[in-house]
Parts: structure tokens; sequence; C-alpha cells
């Protein structure tokens, strides 16, 4: 359980005079769901993008499963599956022929890859629309099939960049227990990113509080006594006059 | 390593087959068709008329399938050059900015690729399309002419033919890379087409009127030496060869006209004593050198700047 599978090191990304990430420290262990907190423009985003090697630190290093990301960002994204927060599908495919598609850019053989999108899409609940163009699912059913997209290669590690956005609450509560499922059932290692309060306590094991672009503390959801509203008085206290609504 | 090179086929195999069914290439593809068969037809018409004039060519019928036109109709040599351009920017004017409105490209880069593996494959896939039709054209251009003149092309003739259809190639490919590039710094797919044709309508259109105005104004006077007014017209030649469109129209030229044996000013003293007689392969490829490496040259720079655009871009989620 105490293994380290992402280790961030000094990590910083800077725009010009703007500074997205500000010298980040963190290690996330094998197997749990860590969650990065914080308000729009606190440096969730751009702390994935580094992790997935899709932008090159300024400063500091990612190491995921002891791969530098920023010199080998193809071996870190065979062993990562990344949700974005409005993930796309090609619209004049169905969901089937995207998660193929997904497949066969991972290597997989075809008949293994249609065999293991079925089950996917049944997994996700998504077993009677497989043969539906993306292009008439609702949104909901969208992040349904970018999970299933995401698990398609068999990753370690899963990174779900604000997955739950634009999704109605009975959806949300219906993407979150699909989340859990399939991180137990997995094993996987899950960074969840979040500016939902409720969302990361009831899915994290750790929450990492951002603002501004730095870390400002780690929480262990166990400390915290599974009491409504203290990890909001945690953030209140933490982001000052930065008022979760 | 092995399912990163396929993976890159895979890519490529879809971007063609997206290609080959978008309504826009279709409907393009399907005018530059029409129009070349026209071409065909007033050729045929007219290819009687052209060998009765006489002239160093005739012995090279065959290549006046692409170059006769009746002056109502262009041949398809001049139809290709106008309408290839807007294959290329139809093909490449959304092919990044669409995939990152849609959020498919931070889907696509979170896969284990290489980056510039999207636009290589971007762009590989558009050239299939562009040799496909190109080479289907000019074979069936041939068939057709084989057919109604009787006489089949002789190898030169069919090398000239291959070549002038490989640099018609160069020159679509001229165009896609600069729409790929509009499609990588737009975030509106409707911007990098404008911008696309924008480029296209000043270099086919107005960089003729400014280099006019240019040359009233630089024109030598009516007393000025002869040297001084060789030495105006190769500027204002060299001017106009800044025109992507002027490279591709001459290499057009000296290759499907052999007599074309110079494209610059010649002087009496150049001229006299010289035979009026075709020019071999090799001397028109020669002749046509400088052009012929100016235009691939252009469509590198172009695709450099689209690459290194793209591999600098900051892909986020929509």
């Amino acid at each position: 359980m105490s293994q380290q599978v992402i280790e961030l090191t000094g990590l910083s990304k800077r725009y010009g005079n703007f500074t997205a990430v500000d010298n980040l420290h963190l290690e996330i262990r094998k197997g749990e769901i860590f969650g990065l907190l914080g308000p729009n423009g606190a440096g969730k985003s751009t702390t994935i993008l580094m992790i997935l090697g899709l932008t090159e630190p300024s400063e500091g290093s990612v190491s995921v499963c002891g791969i530098n990301s920023t010199t080998h960002p193809v071996e870190v994204k065979r062993k990562v599956g990344y949700l974005p927060e409005d993930v796309g599908f090609y619209e004049d495919m169905t969901g089937m022929e995207n998660l193929v598609y997904t497949a066969s850019l991972n290597g997989i053989p075809r008949p293994e890859a249609c065999e293991k999108a079925a089950l996917l899409l049944n997994r996700v609940g998504l077993g009677g629309e497989m043969k539906k163009r993306t292009g008439k699912y609702s949104k909901g059913m969208r992040q349904r099939l970018g999970l299933a997209d995401v698990l398609i290669k068999d990753p370690e590690i899963i990174i779900l960049d604000e997955p739950t956005s634009g999704i109605d609450p009975a959806g949300v509560q219906d993407f979150i227990h699909l989340i859990l499922h399939l991180s137990h059932e997995n094993g996987l290692t899950v960074l969840f990113s979040s500016h939902h309060l409720n969302q990361v306590q009831q899915v994290c094991d750790r929450v990492g509080l951002f603002d501004k672009g730095r870390l400002l503390t780690v929480i262990d959801i166990n400390e915290l006594h599974k009491k409504p509203g203290e990890l909001e008085e945690m953030y209140n206290r933490y982001l000052g006059g930065n008022k979760h609504e | 390593m092995n399912s990163i090179s396929g993976s890159f086929g895979v890519i490529v195999r879809k971007e063609f087959s997206d290609y080959m069914r978008s309504w826009k290439a279709i409907i393009l593809i399907v005018i530059i068709v029409l129009t070349c068969m026209g071409s065909l037809y007033t050729a045929l018409g007219n290819i009687g008329e052209a060998v009765k004039q006489g002239g160093t060519d005739d012995s090279f019928l065959f290549l006046k399938l692409f170059t006769v036109s009746d002056g109502a109709l262009p041949s398809f040599a001049v139809f290709i050059g106008f309408l290839g351009p807007l294959l290329g920017i139809a093909l490449g004017f959304d092919a990044i900015n669409t995939e990152q409105n849609k959020g498919t490209l931070s889907r696509l880069l979170s896969q284990p690729i290489y980056r510039d593996y999207i636009i290589n494959a971007k762009c590989v896939s558009a050239l299939f399309v562009i040799g496909t039709m190109l080479f289907s054209l000019g074979f069936l251009m041939m068939g057709f002419g084989l057919i109604f003149i009787g006489i089949p092309p002789t190898a030169e003739e069919f090398s000239r033919i291959v070549i002038f259809l490989l640099l018609s190639m160069v020159y679509i490919a001229l165009w896609l890379n600069l729409a790929l590039f509009f499609s990588v710094r737009s975030k509106q797919p409707a911007t990098s087409a404008l911008s696309g044709i924008a480029v296209w309508l000043f270099f086919s259109v107005f960089y003729n009127i400014i280099l006019n105005v240019v040359g009233r104004a630089l024109s030598p006077s009516s007393m000025a030496m002869p040297d001084q007014i060789v030495h105006y017209q190769r500027f204002m030649m060299n001017l106009l060869r800044f025109s992507p469109g002027e490279l591709f129209q001459e290499v057009t030229m000296t290759m499907l006209m052999p007599s074309v044996r110079s494209l610059g000013p010649l002087t009496f003293e150049q001229v006299d004593g010289a035979i009026p007689s075709p020019l071999p392969l090799g001397q028109s490829l020669l002749v046509v050198w400088p052009q012929l490496t100016g235009l691939i040259a252009i469509t590198l720079i172009f695709f450099m700047l689209a690459y290194v655009s793209f591999m600098r871009k900051e892909v986020r989620s929509r």
C-alpha cells in the first residue's frame, strides 16, 4: 500500500510571468484514490498535463511508476488512462468503434479489442448503446464511455479531470459509484480532480488542497471522521476568502 | 516500438477514410473530376487544330491532351493549377482545430503515441487522397486519349505526365500544409479556412495587380539600354516567382511543352542559331530545377511551420 506510483518533485510550470504550478511536492500511493481539490485555475489540470507528459514542467520532475514523464511520455501513457473534463469522441463512429480505435492505438489486436470493448461497455452500463453513434450520446453517456475508453488499455493509474462536470445529480452519483466499483475491482490508482468537496470526500482516500498553483495541504479523509462539512471547513480555512459555495 | 509505428498506420487509415467520406472532399473531387473531363472533351475536340498549326511539339501529341484548350474551357493543367489549392485548403483547414474543439485531440494525445504522429498522419493521409485523385484523373485522361487518338504515349511522354502529376501533388501539398498551419494556429475552422483562401486569393489575384503597379513604377524609359530592360524583366520575373502559382505554371508549362527552352528573357544573341527542336526530358528538368526546388522548399517550410506550431501547442480538453 505504501509504494509510490506518482512522485512530483519541485514541480513548477510558468507561462511568462504567470505561475500555474508552484514548487509542487507530492507522492501518490499505489491503489489509493487521491483527490486534487481546488477552485478553477488552481493548477490541477496543468499538474495532470505534466504527469501525462503533455506539457513540459518549467522546473522539477514527474515520475510515474518510476518513469520520467517528461523524457518518456509514451511509456507513461501506456500505464496511465486519462479522462479529460469534457471528453470528445468521433461522433460519426459508434461507441464500440471509438473504443476499438483507442484499443488499436494501444496495439491491441482487433478481435481482442472488440471483445474487451463489448465487455467494458456492458460494465459502464452502455451495453445497449454500443452500436449507437456517439453524436447521439448524452453528456452522462459520453463520460461513461470515456471511463470505458480509459480502461480499455488496462492502465495501472487513471486520471479523471473534473469527470462529473455537466452531468445531472443522479448521473453524478451513478458515475461516482462506478468509479469506486471499478477502482476497487481492478486495484487501480485513481487521481480524481474536482472542485466539488462532497464528491471528493465521497470518493477519495486522501485529498490535496490546491490554490493559486500551490499545494496547501494533504488531508487524509479517514481522519476527518466522515463528518459532513468538515472538509468544507478545512477548505475554507486554507483558502481564506476563496469560500466554497 | 512496433506497436507505436503500427499506431501511425492506424491513424493514417482512419484519417484517410474520414477524408474520403467527408462531404467537403467529395464535393471538391467531383468538381475537379467534372472540370477535367470537360478539359479532356475540349482537348480531344481541338487537338486536330493544334496539330495543323504545326510546331516543334508535334511529336508530343499525347501531351497536348493536358495543355490544349479551345479558349472557353481551360486545359487540364490550368484546372489543376486553379482548383488544386482549393482541394489542399479543404483537406487541411480543419484538421487540428476540429479535433481540439470536439475534445478528441486530448484523448488522442493521452494514448501511447508520439505527438507528431497526429500531424504527420493528417498530412500523409491527405497526400494519399490527393495522390489517388490526381493519378486516377491523369491515367483516366491518358486512357481516354489512347482510345480517341489511337496513338499510345511514348516513354518520354508518359514520364513527363507522371512528373507533372507528382509536381501537382507537391503544389497541392503546399496549400495543404499552409491550411494545416492555419488549423493549428486558429481555434475556429472558419478562421483557418478564410486565412487559407485569403492567401490563395492574394497570390492568384492581388499579387499580379500589385506587381503591375510596381512594374509600371519601375519601368525603364523608352531610351533605356537593352541591359537595363533585360535587368528590369528579370527583376519583375523574380518578383512574380514569389507566387507559388507562378512557379507551378512555369514547371507545368516546361514539362508538358517540350518546345519551351527557357523561362527568362532571351536576347537575340542567345536565340540566334538555336535549332527550334523540343528539349529532352533531362534538359526540361534542368530548365525548371530552380522552380522545382523552390516549390518543394515552400511546401516543406509550410509543413515545418505547421509541425513546430503543433508540437509547441498546449493541448487541453475543449
